[in-house]
């Protein structure tokens, strides 16, 4: 009988209202026991005094580029950098070469997370046919094949009555419909936020009007049905206050944050750096100021990464021509800290309930808890030591990162997935 | 003339001309003043400086512009340095390969220059961070043009005493034009007043934030300026969201007879180039008294000369005294 003790942790479990000092003890890939347990002779043993033990972080958001990508990332390398930075959960966005849009592809994608065997990893499906906005992918099929969210995320669905018949089909699976809220007509070719720095740096520039007309648009149609919709990386004040209103009016709506949207402003564009172009883009002062607000009062639900990697080749392109997207898993949880915590915005409840069973709940999966029974996904943080961020030494085949040399405190040092530790700082 | 007085100390640190914005009046006067002292030089009837001699220049446009091109081509030869062209026809710049590649490509071939023209905004910037030479932008993007900002403000300094409280309107596609800007930040740093002209769908999303005032109604503001500044106006913009016609666009912003009634008599007349005649200017307001097309062109000679020997000096600065970005 395989047993994982351990002790003596925070043991943080928002979703069953602990918060207090503990021990762990892990039975057969399950949760068996919190409280004080002995340890016995042959028990494997973790001393995590000082350190917080938490359900196993969930990034409801990761590009793994696998298939057709696999030169950027693959299921196995991503997996790795998601357990390395603490995630034992992520779901994969289906923009994939080809798309994830049938239930043969999403096979594939669960049959290469099995081989990696480190995290659990969840397909996402297209919402249509090649993301190509048009036709209706064959959600039930894949929904058999296990896909746990319906998104064309790279780009958002245009056609406003494409967008009414996903919502109404998918209603049908109880599977949530995320969008990457991006009005075309109103970005046109933009590739960094329209302002200043876009008119100085003669970039053609994305106007926050296309992320938020989106939203809105979404909001009415999602109200006549009775499906779920999330709204994937949130980057403006104004969408931020409509997502607010809308939570005020009861309607089926979350969201989530990227750590570079509550950290990084436009004026990082300065340099051309491409490693500051995301898509939505660095907002201004004030839009980072609002994600935190929207953080801070549940606005936002959940926090995820948008792990995006890309080869060195394409972020070496001009700017305008550069892909957008960075890397996010690796230090994702020491940024969350820098711009939640360190800010007193949230307190470590709070923002690991974020990271762990509120995402768990918008995918609808059984995960994100350290209730007696449950999967035994559980990350061991140390929240004081300081690190110093080094793409150098990420597991992501990537190295797209503008965080690259900051000074962060919070990292994992144990990231257990089904009660075999698969990370482990060394 | 008080022009030539305060740069005789002056050093020039600059490495690249990457863009007008924050380039400070001395040296912006310095830049001039050592113009006209080429232009002296082409005047003469041998027109060679040999300031240039053995140095090797790429002129590498990655867009069409015969025109500067030519001009920049000119400058290296009257400098006696050797000048190697690169077109995105002609080479393997069209095949795929990267900026950054091109770089290391020139940068084997042991060119001390390279003056580029690349339709993304910082292309220059991307260039002169991954080449030892010195990089001169001929235009990138809707970003700067630095030198047709420095050869309009030349022209202007010719026939004006001073740049200062001048009231200077550019007026077209303010929104996509490099031009625009490079004059902008220029001209505010030496104390003119810009007004920019044009309707709100050609403005830069920010404009309220540039040290200029906006103006839709050319006829209201024309009376007071002392430059017009006409910008070429994209023909693939007609018809498209931002400009409904031809026709509309010429009644409200086009440089007529008609409305140059209504202008200072010695307002100076300046266009760019190339001109769209009948579009954003009248063939006979082009050809008037008042412009100064083919006066642009011969400065812009004068002034492609200086910025080549300036950021040749300040290349052989040690590195802690040169200005690298
Ligand atoms: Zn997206
Ligand atoms: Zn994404």
């Amino acid at each position: 009988m395989s047993e994982l003790l351990i002790k003596d942790g925070r043991v943080i479990d928002p979703a069953n209202k602990i918060d207090t000092v503990s021990d762990v003890l892990i039975r057969e890939g399950k949760i068996a026991e919190i409280g004080s347990v002995k340890a016995s002779g042959e028990m494997k043993t973790i001393d995590a005094k000082d350190k917080y033990v938490v359900p196993g972080l969930i990034d409801l958001h990761v590009h793994f580029r696998e298939p057709g990508d696999e030169g950027k990332e693959t299921i196995a390398s991503g997996s790795h950098a998601a357990v390395a930075g603490g995630f034992t959960s992520v779901a994969c966005m289906p923009n994939t070469q080809p798309t994830i849009d049938n239930e043969a592809t999403v096979e594939y994608v669960y049959r290469q997370a099995a081989e990696a065997n480190l995290a659990n990893v969840y397909a996402t499906g297209a919402i249509t046919k090649g993301r190509d906005g048009e036709e209706l992918a064959e959600m039930g099929q894949m929904v058999r094949g296990g896909v746990v969210a319906f998104t064309d995320d790279g780009t958002g669905v245009q056609d406003s009555g494409v967008m009414l018949k996903a919502f109404q089909y998918a209603s049908m699976f109880d599977k949530v419909i995320m969008q990457h809220c991006q009005d075309d007509a109103i970005a046109g070719n933009g590739c960094m936020n329209s302002g200043y720095q876009a008119t100085v740096l003669g970039l053609p520039g994305m106007s926050p009007l296309a992320e938020e007309l989106m939203i809105a648009r979404d909001l009415l149609l999602v109200q006549q049905t009775k499906a779920r919709y999330h709204v994937q990386h949130l980057s403006t004040k104004k969408a931020a206050q409509i997502i607010r209103e809308a939570k005020q009016q009861g309607i089926a709506v979350t969201t989530e944050v990227s750590p570079h949207h509550l950290l990084l402003t436009e004026d990082c564009c300065v340099g051309y750096d491409t490693n500051y172009k995301m898509n939505p883009p660095l907002r201004r002062q004030e839009d980072v100021d609002a994600m935190r607000q929207a953080v801070a009062d549940g606005t936002i639900d959940c926090l995820a990464t948008d792990h995006a990697p890309h080869l060195s080749s394409e972020k070496e392109l001009e700017f305008f021509n550069a892909p957008p997207g960075i890397l996010g898993l690796e230090c994702a949880l020491g940024l969350y800290v820098k711009a939640l915590i360190d800010t007193k915005t949230i307190d470590w409840p709070r923002m690991i309930a974020m990271m762990t069973h509120i995402p768990a709940d918008i995918l609808s999966i059984d995960k994100g808890t350290l209730a007696i029974g449950a999967d035994a996904d559980v990350t061991i943080i140390d929240p004081t030591s300081p690190w110093q961020v080094d793409v150098e030494k990420f597991y992501s085949k990537s190295r797209n990162c503008p965080f690259h040399g900051w000074d962060l405190t919070a990292r994992a040092t144990h990231t257990i997935v089904g009660g075999e530790i698969k990370f482990q700082l060394g | 003339m008080k022009k030539k007085s305060s740069s005789k100390d002056f050093v020039w640190r600059r490495k690249h001309l990457l863009g007008l914005k924050g380039m400070s009046a001395d040296e912006l006067i310095h830049l001039f003043n050592t113009a006209e002292g080429f232009k002296e030089i082409s005047q003469r009837s041998i027109k060679k400086a040999p300031a240039l001699r053995g140095k090797v220049v790429g002129n590498l446009f990655f867009e069409d512009s015969t025109r500067t091109r030519t001009s920049f081509a000119l400058a290296v030869s009257r400098l006696s340095a050797d000048i190697v062209e690169f077109t995105a026809k002609a080479s393997s710049l069209s095949k795929g390969e990267t900026l950054r590649d091109t770089a290391r490509n020139l940068e084997a071939m042991g060119i001390d220059m390279v003056v580029v023209r690349h339709k993304a905004g910082g292309a220059a910037n991307l260039l002169s961070q991954c080449i030892d030479a010195c990089v001169i932008n001929a235009g990138d993007g809707y970003h700067e043009h630095p030198t047709q900002g420095l050869l309009d403000i030349f022209t202007i300094r010719e026939l004006r005493q001073d740049i200062k409280g001048l009231k200077v309107a550019i007026v077209g596609d303010i929104a996509h034009s490099r031009v625009a800007r490079s004059n902008i930040w220029a001209l505010h740093t030496l104390g003119a007043e810009v007004f920019l002209v044009g309707p709100p769908t050609l403005m830069p999303s920010a404009v309220s934030q540039l040290p200029v005032t906006v103006c839709h109604d050319f006829d209201s503001i024309i009376g007071q300026m002392d430059v017009l500044n006409m910008l070429r106006v994209q023909f693939e913009r007609i018809g498209s969201p931002v400009i409904p016609s031809l026709l509309e666009y010429s009644r409200l912003f086009a440089l007529t007879e008609k409305r140059m009634e209504k202008a200072k008599s010695d307002v100076i007349v300046m266009h760019p180039g190339p001109m769209n005649r009948g579009l954003e200017i009248e063939g006979t307001v082009a050809d008037g008294p008042n412009s100064t097309v083919l006066r642009q062109v011969s400065n812009g000679l004068a002034v492609r000369m200086a910025v080549l020997f300036l950021v040749n000096q300040a290349s052989k600065l040690p590195a802690d005294e040169r200005i690298d970005s």
